[in-house]
C-alpha cells in the first residue's frame, strides 16, 4: 500500500467520522427533525442502526421499528464484522462495514464482506477457502512423498499410504515407547529423525505445519479419540 | 542406559563397548545353524553381561522361527522358502533396508534342512535402478539354496525390466518340481499411463513406487501372458498341483492401493480346472490369506517395511496382525517358507522377525476354520 493511498484513506475516515458523530450518540442537539436520530445496536454490540428523524428518547413507529430489526437481522449474517447502517429520512439505505460505505442497500442483498463462520458462505468464499486449504495440503501432501525431509531416501508414505496408520485422532496420548505423552508432530519428528534418518522440524517449521494439515486433511470425518492406543 | 534400543542402536553400542563383540557380530553372517545358535547364545550373555539389555528381551535374535511349527505333521514332500519386497537403494550394505534383506539370507540360510529353492518374491529395487538390482543380486547371492526371482513394479517401470532381465532372465516362466508345476507371472503391468502426458521413465519409475498415487493404472496379467499361461497349462495334467507366484495378489482386495490385479478373475478362470491350486504373492507386505473356488492366496512378508491393513476389501479368511511397532524395525517383517504336502497343498509360514511365526495350514483355509471374528477388531488403519 502507498503512502498516498493510505492518506486517502485516512481522510476518508476522518470524514466518515465527522459525519456521523453527531448522529451516533444523539447528543447534538435537536435543531430541526432531520438531524435528530436515534441508534440501535443487535445483541452483539457489533451491528448498529442509526434512525434519522426519530430522537434519541422518542420510541419508534412500529413499522419502523420492525424495518430495524429486519435490518439488524440480516447484518448479524457478517458475524464478526462491526457494521453500521443508517436508514435516512427518505427510507434509503447506507451500510458502512470495514471502512467503506455501501449506498442505497436494500436488505438480503450481497455486501463485499466474507460471512465468516456465520450463516451460508457465497459460492465464492467457499472456492477461497478452500483453494487455501488445499494448498497447504498439497504441499503437506508433497513433503509425505518425498525423501527431501530425510536423508536415507525413505518418505513418509512408504509405510503410510494416504496418511494410514498415522491415526492422528488418536493424539494426544501416552506414547508408550517415549514414555511421555505425545502429540502428532512428537510422532512426525521421531519417524524422521529414525525411518527417515533426518533432522527433526522446529515446532513452527511450516514443513511440519503442512504435513499435520496432510495427515488430518485424510481422516475427514473421523471422530476425535485422544488417548486411544 | 535405556533398555529399548533399536538393533542399530545396540549393534551400535555393542561395536563400541568390546572389539570382542565386533568379532561376534561378524561372525554372524554367514554361520550354520547350530554355530548360529551357540553365537546367539553367547552373544545374549555378553549382552546381559554389558547390561546393555535383559535378557528375556533378546528375542529379537531368534533363530527358532525358521524351524517346522511344532504338532505339525513333518511328512513334507518339500519345502521352499520365500524373500520379498525389499526395496533396495543404492546406499551400501548399511541401509536399512540392505540389513532388512541381508537378515532373510541369514534366516533362510540357518534353515536345517535347507529349502529346495528359495522364491524371490519382486521389489529388489525400490526404483528400478541398475545399482540397486546389482545391491540386491550382491546380497542375494549369499543364499546356499538356489534362487527363484520374481519382478515387481519397483524393479520394472524405470527400464521396462531390461536390466532386470539382463541380471535375472525371464520374467515369466514355468517349471516342475517333485511333481509340481510352478509358474512364475509378472503380474504388474499396466497400461501406458506416461506417453500421453509425456513422463520420463524416471517420472514413471517414481509414480508406479508410490503405493496411493492415482496417476498410474491398475496391474494386471495382461492379454499376452495370459494366452501364454493358457498354453502353459495345456500341457499340465488338470490333477498336478500348481504353485503360481505373482506380485501382486491376482485377486481384488484394495484398488487405490494396487493391492489387486485388474484381470484377476480371468487368470483365476485358467487355474479354475485344476484340482489343487496356491498362489503366493508380495507386494501387499502383511499378513494376508484368501481363498476362492480351489485357489488359496498367501501374501509374504516384506524385509523392508510392514504395510497396514487396507480399509477396505480385506479378505475375511485373513487372520489380521496388530500394527507393527514402529520403534522396532524389523516389526512386522520377515521371511517364511511353505510346505508342499503330498497332494501339492501348501502349508504357509510366516517367519515374523519380531513375533512369534504364524502358520496358515490348507488344513485350516480348506476347511474354512479361519472364517468369524477375529482376535484384533478391525483393520490397523
Amino acid at each position: 500500500m502507498t503512502a498516498r493511498s493510505i492518506a486517502w484513506m485516512a481522510a476518508l475516515g476522518a470524514a466518515a467520522l465527522a459525519g456521523y458523530s453527531g448522529l451516533a450518540g444523539g447528543l447534538r442537539p435537536a435543531e430541526s427533525e432531520a438531524w435528530a436520530s436515534r441508534t440501535v445496536y443487535a445483541c452483539d454490540q457489533r451491528k448498529a442502526v442509526i434512525v434519522e428523524g426519530v430522537r434519541a428518547d422518542e420510541k419508534l413507529p412500529p413499522a419502523k421499528a420492525q424495518r430495524v430489526a429486519d435490518l439488524l437481522t440480516d447484518l448479524m449474517r457478517y458475524c464478526n464484522e462491526e457494521i453500521t447502517a443508517t436508514i435516512a429520512l427518505n427510507e434509503t439505505i447506507t451500510v458502512e462495514a470495514n471502512g467503506r460505505v455501501f449506498h442505497d442497500y436494500v436488505p438480503g442483498g450481497p455486501l463485499p464482506i466474507a460471512k465468516a463462520s456465520f450463516g451460508e458462505p457465497t459460492a465464492r468464499e467457499e472456492q477461497i477457502w478452500k483453494a487455501e486449504l488445499d494448498k497447504l495440503v498439497a504441499e503437506g501432501d508433497r513433503l509425505f512423498h518425498s525423501d527431501e525431509i530425510g536423508t536415507n531416501g525413505v518418505a513418509c508414505a512408504m509405510c503410510h499410504p494416504h496418511a494410514s496408520n498415522t491415526h492422528p485422532e488418536s493424539y494426544p496420548k501416552f506414547q508408550t515407547q517415549l514414555k511421555k505423552v505425545a502429540l502428532l508432530r512428537d510422532m512426525v519428528n521421531w519417524c524422521i529423525l529414525n525411518p527417515l534418518e533426518g533432522l527433526e522440524l522446529a515446532e513452527n517449521d511450516p514443513k511440519l505445519k503442512a504435513l499435520e494439515a496432510y495427515i488430518l486433511a485424510q481422516r475427514r470425518g473421523v471422530a476425535l479419540d485422544a488417548g486411544k492406543h | 542406559m535405556a533398555i529399548n534400543l533399536t538393533p542399530k542402536e545396540l549393534e551400535r553400542e555393542l561395536r563400541e563397548r568390546s572389539s570382542d563383540a565386533e568379532r561376534l557380530i561378524r561372525s554372524l553372517q554367514n554361520c550354520d545353524r547350530r554355530h548360529f545358535l551357540k553365537v546367539t547364545a553367547r552373544f545374549a550373555a555378553m549382552v546381559a553381561a554389558a547390561g546393555v539389555i535383559q535378557p528375556q528381551s533378546f528375542q529379537l535374535v531368534n533363530v527358532a522361527h525358521a524351524q517346522p511349527v511344532p504338532g505339525e505333521k513333518p511328512e513334507a514332500l518339500f519345502r521352499f522358502a520365500y524373500i520379498s519386497d525389499s526395496h533396495l537403494f543404492a546406499r551400501g550394505m548399511t541401509h536399512r533396508f540392505a540389513k532388512g534383506l541381508l537378515k532373510a539370507v541369514d534366516d533362510v540360510n540357518a534353515l536345517d534342512p535347507q529349502p529346495d529353492f528359495v522364491l524371490y518374491g519382486g521389489d529388489l529395487a525400490q526404483l528400478g535402478r541398475a545399482d540397486e538390482l546389482e545391491l540386491g543380486q550382491q546380497i542375494l547371492s549369499g543364499l546356499k539354496a538356489p534362487v527363484r526371482m520374481m519382478v515387481g513394479e519397483h524393479d520394472w517401470f524405470l527400464d521396462m525390466g531390461v536390466k532386470w532381465r539382463e541380471m535375472f532372465g525371464p520374467d515369466v516362466y514355468s517349471f516342475d518340481h517333485k511333481g509340481v508345476h510352478f509358474v512364475v507371472l509378472n503380474s504388474v503391468q499396466e497400461k501406458d499411463f506416461w506417453t500421453a502426458k509425456g513422463y520420463t521413465p524416471e517420472q514413471r519409475m517414481n509414480i508406479v513406487a508410490g503405493l496411493d498415487d492415482a496417476r498410474q493404472s491398475r496391474f494386471e496379467v495382461g492379454e499376452e501372458q495370459r494366452d501364454w499361461l493358457a498354453k502353459d497349462l495345456a500341457k499340465v495334467d488338470k490333477k498336478t498341483p500348481l504353485v503360481v507366484f505373482s506380485h501382486s495378489p491376482l485377486y481384488k482386495y484394495y484398488e487405490p492401493w494396487n493391492f489387486w490385479t485388474d484381470d484377476a478373475e480371468q487368470v483365476q478362470a485358467l487355474l479354475f480346472p485344476f484340482q489343487t491350486v496356491t498362489v503366493i504373492h508380495g507386494h501387499t507386505h502383511q499378513l494376508l490369506t484368501n481363498r476362492i473356488k480351489n485357489i488359496s492366496f498367501h501374501g509374504m512378508l516384506s524385509t523392508a517395511w510392514p504395510w497396514p491393513y487396507a480399509p477396505q476389501g480385506l479378505p475375511e479368511y485373513t487372520v489380521q496382525m496388530f500394527r507393527p511397532d514402529p520403534f522396532n524395525q524389523f516389526d512386522g517383517l520377515g521371511d517364511g517358507t511353505a510346505d508342499v504336502l503330498p497332494g501339492g497343498v501348501v502349508n504357509k509360514h510366516y517367519s515374523l522377525w519380531n513375533r512369534n511365526p504364524r502358520t496358515v495350514t490348507y488344513a485350516d483355509l480348506a476347511g474354512n476354520t479361519l472364517a468369524g471374528p477375529r482376535g484384533h477388531a478391525g483393520p490397523s488403519y
